[in-house]
């Protein structure tokens, strides 16, 4: 059990830009577990993310999801391995948003291609995130390594100063 | 930058792979019968021919799949997806 108070998210005391065009926030400790095999609840299509109540279950490969749940959220399931600590969240939004991302990700990012309900394993400024779209506003999750949050935090910070 | 189409992600930037070398490389079916030459043969010859190459790459920084693919060594143009 994780004892409460000595709990610190990667970017706890890091700073986070937010302005006009972009905002950004770290969602902190999110329920993560990484499930292979047949799973009991709904599959998204390939680079797809489906519903399952409050939870998400985001595809990584065949046969292999990731099911994110608010923090606190508890599940069992078979096949599945908790790797909440694995990674933190740092949720990208505003209007500029695929504008920073576009600087440092080579995929399509454009609404044709890629949107809500969307995401992609792939490396953000030669680092390794999950890129998840929840919205179209636009709104981007990107889950990265905490070992690797610090950096992307300050490249994201660099990136998005134009647009503040 | 070179796009390689991964059979499940789609179409992504080089740098998210590692080269996996020639594909269909079989483990021998007896290799305590081997020789020394037959075993050095197995382990570090392979082909290395000028036109279309059936090779292995693994997609690293994605779903982190092995996959079979055919490349023109001459030109880099991947021929064939495979899995």
């Amino acid at each position: 059990m994780t004892v409460e108070s000595l709990r610190r998210s990667p970017l706890a005391d890091h700073p986070l830009v937010s302005g006009s065009g972009v905002r950004l926030v770290e969602i902190p400790f999110l329920t993560a577990v990484n499930v292979q095999g047949a799973p009991g609840f709904p599959t998204p299509p390939a680079s797809g993310v489906a519903a399952w109540g409050e939870r998400s279950v985001l595809w990584l490969g065949p046969e292999e999801w990731l099911v994110v749940g608010p923090d606190g959220d508890t599940f069992d399931l078979p096949g599945g391995v908790d790797v909440s600590a694995n990674r933190t969240t740092i949720e990208l939004s505003g209007p500029n948003a695929r504008d920073v991302l576009e600087k440092g990700c080579t995929l399509d990012l454009h609404p044709r291609a890629f949107g809500a309900g969307r995401c992609a394993q792939t490396t953000l400024a030669r680092s390794q995130v999950l890129l998840w779209q929840t919205s179209n506003a636009p709104v981007y999750r990107l889950m990265v390594r905490g070992s690797f949050a610090h950096y992307l935090a300050d490249w994201l910070t660099d990136a998005a100063q134009e647009y503040l | 930058m070179l796009l390689i189409r991964c059979p499940w992600c789609g179409e992504r930037e080089e740098t998210e792979f590692h080269y996996g070398g020639q594909a269909h490389v079989a483990y021998p079916p007896d290799p305590e019968a081997m020789t020394d030459a037959e075993w050095a043969e197995y382990l570090f010859f392979r082909d290395n021919p000028k036109g279309v190459f059936a090779e292995r790459w693994v997609h690293s920084a994605g779903c982190r799949r092995w996959f079979n693919t055919l490349r023109d060594t001459v030109t880099s143009e991947f021929v064939e997806e495979a899995r």
